[in-house]
């Protein structure tokens, strides 16, 4: 029965955090989070061990956000943590790898005693510095960055800190309004969290943390068991800014759980695509999780036998003060990296290679004529190409993987700022042929709306290097970025979108899987009757 | 005389009301013929009542029909129109994954296959401006080459969504003229008509549903009315659409979309009914049958809408899986947790139930049906609270053996436990389940879910209403007489509403007043006259309410804002600004300085009167009666069995009082009420629970 009573009080802390990361979603002011659900939330136990994650867009979050609460109470310190505090970061090294993301983390307090912490994050969209993108030489240039800190010293905000970002970001009024939805939301789960120990009559929650870690341990140390001890490799290639890069991981695996190695991967670039090693081991963990343990929930035990070592000079190990704004481009492809590796024990598991990164976009619009009086916008969109064609299945079409996020909807982007997006729809012939197709990817073609221009911000990949096919699957098609009059723009990068003129972004498709002699006669027909190839 | 008529998926329910009282009757749906069903409970309760066909003065109707096309993808062949460069909205959804960690998942299907999307040039701007301009030619062709039809044979319906059209419908209206030249006896659906709200993968999901339906409802509708017709009544049928209002079987035909999830609609109309007659301004409505439980908030006798909701979900009720539909609709949520929903071990041995069901083929174990999974119901049999030998549901012979021998087999082999241990493992994680879903939907309402009142109807209701409100700290519950048919017996209290609905942006700032004040008059004229329509009665006093859904400038989700009922004048912003802080302080607990305030979309919702409710005083206080029957049942706040006394629901009187624990016995059910509890017969019939103890342990 005790068992029972703790596991209904586990469920009951699951419902907590899911109610966190809602009432953030709903008050949130950024796109990214309220459309696509970039943002996570969760309870920790006094040590800053996660005990529960809301289920929410990104796995980069996952793991970022864990380790995260353990640097908060190096920095404060417990001694001088007080009832009604909330503390902030966007450190990428100590939160969750780029100076966008914000993390609030609130204590929580019952009778005296400091019981534990909820913790929260969301990508705000603007930080000041170069804006969303690429091309900062290093992080001072990427925008503010704010170490660990008080943002509410026992119930009070502050001001100082408030009014240095209000000074220092685009778009003021929604990331303040980000800041004060993050403050809300712990402080939801928090009251909630009274209520359910009071109920259950609880003083704090070591009891239930020593169940959910033995509970997940031992689930996620047998279900791991699935993958011979051993070691695997795999490499990869990708675009990087200029140069093509190389990923590499070494798995090995043993009765205490997977290591990754990265040595071997390119060194760190000079441009903000570099990596910071909490945000690599996130997307690891993300493959491994949905391998072998699908249904395990997050916490401080599942993520634990999961971990990573890479060289100092390496692009997934990014040190301070390399540019990171861009983590996501090649933080995405960690996961395909690791599959890989792990497809060589457990050939039928594994999807061939997708198009991984999102690609995402971020334009500043301008008046064409400074005399007119229309104002300045920052418009956000996610979209994303194909993924990798499954041992039993195709891939599936423009659909983000590793990545959870949702993209925006057309109508709503085009009333939030002056852009007309023209096409937005499959890309035929994108998915790499075999006895299972990969996904297709998509082709969006945009443009300024009358009387502006745009600087608009490359963040893509996978267009010098496309998803592989495995098992004699083709490789899927890869992406181009041009104007609708032939000039072929870079794949990363901000560069200029002249009135009148429209951007063309042929997203790719994922990699096939297996013989295309194979593949059953009435899916291709198919494929020919809808139009997917032609 | 009135009669209700609810289908659902294994029933058929008939209510019949008249001068002398409420006769009903449940029959097996036919799945073939429906209206079947129907005529046969019509006949069964006219019977009963001593009356005639001739003498139905008003038929209401819902169905679950539209929802289970939409489920089994039995539509028409339809033909989607698009603007160019949008073919795939519907496809590609929002190019997101509803199960984060399913490497295998599988997307729903769109309803319309990329073969028959079809695409034409234009395009009107996010301020409704021309900015491409329709193409006359390319039109006819396009209608020309849908009239020839496809390999598998003509079209049967056409649906249109071009973008922006919620803001100016001017290129779809012309498109419909164009098809309808070449396409004269084939259904058109128009977004601007059928959903004119911002969003398009939601605006063309919907319009595509609706022109997928068309054929096969109004095939299906103009039977039953002439059926009726056939058999003497010529009453007017009347439809309940998922807003919870009635329309005309005109607009029904027009608009089957609107059929969806009307059932449940009605299910809370019946507790909004309930709410109204015990004067409570705050209650939530369980009903929890044999594979989901609904829960629904009403305040002031008014059930929570919204103006979009997902329906058809694919994948175990989660999410995203299913397809977006915007239309007017009562909210409410629907988890997997009902009597048939089966229980099991996780690999992290914790005890699951649900969202599989066993339904009522193969049904619970204890059914004796074939079954032999462990369900909600085989647990609810074990700890006694469901009595084998006062069960009467016709032909089951509930079996406590096979009960217990499936929980042992998978629940206590498993973690070493004993039937009767399982069985309380089951109960309790489908109560958590139920009450942690109740308690998320309150949150996103801002409501404090412990001061309301609960009405407990559906089958397993009764035996987990007591258990659930513990948990949700609600300390009143009221168990209607009915319970089995409460979605027929919500059709007969439902008042003619119509909801017209048009995405303006707007800020406040810079708002045009006279714009807005014409577009609510065309919006009241518009609803009005779908009433009136309905109503066949011009003189007809009706109830106008005006809502603005607006939002801080940035932010991704509007709330609600009720408009003053007259017509606006330069400077009502002011006002507005202050609705707007006040409704927004209410559901988030602050405003916020500063930022600009926008309106997305407007709606004007016009009804009848709701008929006078006869109210009913609360009998808080009754006369203990005593039983000398007894039975063992487990107590899950004191954590052991008790033992319970058993009366038959039908010997009591009002104001009989019945002291927990106790089981009160029906013939479909029965009522659970825990130590601590007491319930009292109400003078309708209704019993009321109400904690007498408070500071109960848990579990």
């Amino acid at each position: 029965m005790k068992d029972l009573r703790l596991q209904v009080m586990w469920t009951r802390l699951m419902s907590i955090v899911e109610e966190q990361a809602l009432t953030l979603v709903r008050i949130a002011f950024s796109t990214s989070v309220r459309e696509a659900g970039d943002l996570s939330a969760g309870v920790f136990d006094a040590q800053g061990r996660m005990l529960c994650q809301a289920v929410t867009g990104t796995p980069g979050h996952v793991n970022t956000m864990a380790a995260a609460v353990g640097n908060f109470i190096d920095s404060i310190g417990k001694a001088e943590m007080f009832e009604d505090d909330a503390y902030v970061t966007n450190d990428p090294w100590k939160g969750t790898g780029h100076l966008h993301d914000f993390t609030v983390v609130t204590p929580v307090f019952r009778n005296n005693n400091l019981i534990g912490f909820f913790a929260c994050t969301a990508h705000v969209v603007d930080i000041g510095g170069t804006g969303f993108g690429p091309d900062s030489k290093d992080v001072y240039e990427e925008g503010l960055l704010i170490p660990i800190m008080r943002l509410v010293e026992r119930g009070r905000l502050n001001q100082n800190l408030l009014a240095i970002i209000k000074h220092n970001v685009r778009e003021t009024d929604q990331v303040i309004g980000d800041l004060h939805s993050l403050v809300a939301c712990n402080r939801t789960g928090a009251e909630r969290l009274h209520q359910t120990l009071d109920e259950f009559e609880l003083g704090g929650l070591e009891e239930i943390a020593a169940f959910i870690f033995d509970r997940t341990r031992s689930a996620t140390l047998a279900s791991i068991e699935a993958l011979p001890h051993g070691s695997y490799s795999n490499t990869m290639q990708v675009d990087g800014y200029n140069d093509t890069l190389n990923l590499c991981v070494t798995l090995t695996s043993s009765a205490s759980g997977i290591h990754a190695n990265f040595a071997g991967s390119s060194p760190a670039c000079l441009y903000g695509i570099n990596v910071p090693l909490v945000y690599a081991r996130a997307y690891l963990t993300y493959a491994m999780l949905v391998v072998f343990a699908p249904g395990m929930p997050n916490n401080h035990a599942s993520l634990e036998p999961f971990t990573v070592s890479a060289p100092t000079n390496c692009i997934l190990n990014a040190q301070h003060p390399d540019p990171v704004s861009v983590r996501h481009v090649i933080g995405h492809f960690v996961t395909d990296l690791c599959l890989g590796a792990i497809a060589q024990a457990l050939p039928d598991l594994i999807p061939a290679e997708g198009s991984g990164a999102l690609w995402n976009f971020h334009v500043s619009a301008r008046t064409c004529d400074p005399t007119n009086q229309l104002p300045p916008r920052e418009i956000l969109m996610f979209n994303s190409g194909g993924t990798g064609a499954r041992p039993h299945l195709d891939g599936l079409n423009a659909t983000a993987f590793p990545s959870g996020v949702r993209t925006m909807s057309v109508e709503a982007t085009e009333q939030s700022g002056p852009i007309i997006i023209w096409r937005k729809e499959l890309r035929p012939d994108s998915g790499g042929d075999g006895l299972h197709r990969g996904g297709l990817g998509q082709v969006i073609e945009l443009g300024p709306a009358d009387g502006y221009y745009f600087d608009f911000n490359c963040m893509f990949d996978r267009v010098s290097n496309p998803a592989r096919g495995r098992q004699g699957g083709d490789d899927g098609a890869p992406g181009t970025v041009m104007l609708d009059n032939g000039t072929k723009l870079n794949a990363k990068g901000k560069q200029r979108i002249p009135g009148g003129r429209k951007l063309v972004l042929e997203l790719p498709g994922g990699g096939g899987f297996g013989n295309p002699l194979l593949r059953d006669p009435s899916d291709i027909t198919n494929d020919k009757t809808q139009g997917y190839i032609e | 005389m009135r009669i209700g008529s609810d289908i659902g998926g294994t029933f058929t329910d008939v209510v019949l009301e008249n001068t002398s009282g409420m006769f009903s009757a449940k029959v097996l749906t036919d799945n073939k013929e429906p209206e079947k069903g129907v005529f046969e409970g019509i006949r069964q309760v006219l019977l009963e009542a001593q009356t005639n066909w001739t003498d139905i003065d008003t038929f209401i109707h819902g169905t679950t029909l539209a929802t289970n096309a939409l489920i089994g993808r039995t539509g028409a062949l339809t033909a989607f129109i698009t603007t160019e460069g949008f073919r795939d909205v519907v496809e590609m959804r929002t190019e997101s994954r509803f199960e984060q960690y399913d490497l295998n998942i599988i997307l729903p299907a769109p309803l319309v296959e990329r073969k028959d999307r079809h695409v034409i040039k234009e395009r009107i701007d996010a301020n409704g401006v021309v900015i491409v301009p329709f193409d006359e030619d390319e039109a006819t062709q396009l209608a020309e080459r849908l009239a020839t039809g496809t390999p598998e044979g003509p079209y049967e319906a056409v649906a249109i969504g071009l973008l922006h059209a919620y803001r100016n419908d001017i290129h779809e209206q012309r498109l419909r003229e164009v098809i309808a030249r070449y396409l004269p006896n084939t259904p058109i659906s128009i977004s601007s008509d059928v959903a004119p709200q911002m969003r398009e993968f939601e605006r063309f999901n919907t319009v595509c549903a609706n022109a997928y339906l068309q054929p096969l409802m109004a095939g299906y509708l103009r039977r039953l009315e002439s059926g009726l017709q056939t058999s003497g009544a010529s009453c007017p049928v009347y439809l309940i659409h998922s807003g919870g209002g009635l329309l005309s079987l005109d607009n029904a035909v027009r608009f089957p979309i609107r059929l969806v999830e009307s059932g449940p609609a009605g299910g809370a109309i019946f507790s909004a009914h309930l709410a109204e007659r015990y004067n409570l301004d705050t209650v939530l409505s369980y009903d929890m049958g044999g594979t989901t439980a609904k829960i629904c908030l009403i305040e002031n006798g008014t059930p929570k809408t919204a103006n979009t909701f997902e329906v058809a979900r694919t994948h175990r009720f989660a999410k995203g899986s299913g397809m977006p539909i915007s239309i007017p609709v009562i909210e409410m949520i629907e988890i997997g947790a009902g009597g048939g929903s089966i229980a099991s071990v996780d690999a992290l041995g914790q005890i699951r139930v649900g969202p599989r069901s066993a339904g009522s083929e193969p049904g619970p174990a204890c059914y004796q049906l074939g079954g032999t999974k462990p369900t909600v119901s085989d647990a609810d049999l074990t700890l006694g609270r469901l009595a084998s030998d006062t069960f009467r549901a016709n032909t089951i012979q509930l079996s406590p053996e096979a009960a217990n021998k499936a929980l042992l087999d998978d629940i206590g082999s498993r973690l070493n436990l004993s039937a009767e241990a399982g069985a309380i493992g089951v109960t309790e994680v489908v109560d958590e389940n139920m009450a942690n879903a109740a308690r998320a939907h309150a949150i996103e309402n801002g409501k404090d879910v412990g001061a309301f009142t609960m009405v407990a109807f559906g089958g397993a209701a009764p035996l987990h209403a007591a258990r659930l409100s513990e948990k949700l700290n609600i300390r009143q519950i009221l168990i209607p007489p009915g319970a089995g048919v409460g979605s027929a017996i919500g059709f007969l209290r439902a008042p003619f509403t119509y909801e017209a609905i048009r995405s303006h942006y707007a800020e406040l700032d810079n708002l045009d007043w006279n714009v807005v004040d014409r577009m609510l008059k065309t919006l009241e004229t518009e609803a009005t006259s779908f009433v009136l329509n309905a109503v066949r009665n011009s003189s007809e006093h009706l109830e106008i309410e005006r809502t603005a859904f607006m939002r801080y400038s940035g932010q991704g989700w509007e709330i609600p804002v009720k408009l003053e009922d007259h017509s606006f004048e330069t400077g009502a912003s002011d006002d507005l600004i202050q609705r707007f802080q006040t409704t927004y302080t209410e559901l988030f607990g602050r405003v916020i300085e500063g930022v600009r305030i926008e309106v997305l979309s407007w709606t004007v919702k016009v009804s009848t009167l709701r008929p006078a409710v006869r109210y009913v005083s609360q009998i808080k206080s009754g006369n203990e009666i005593l039983v000398n029957q007894y039975r063992q049942i487990y107590d899950s706040a004191i954590g052991d069995f008790v033992k319970a006394v058993v009366v038959e629901r039908d010997i009591l009187n009002p104001r009989d009082l019945v002291r927990g624990p106790a089981l009160i016995v029906e013939s479909q059910t029965s009522v659970w009420v825990p130590s601590g509890y007491e319930a009292i017969l109400q003078l309708d019939g209704c019993l009321l629970l109400s904690a007498i103890a408070s500071g109960r342990s848990r579990l």
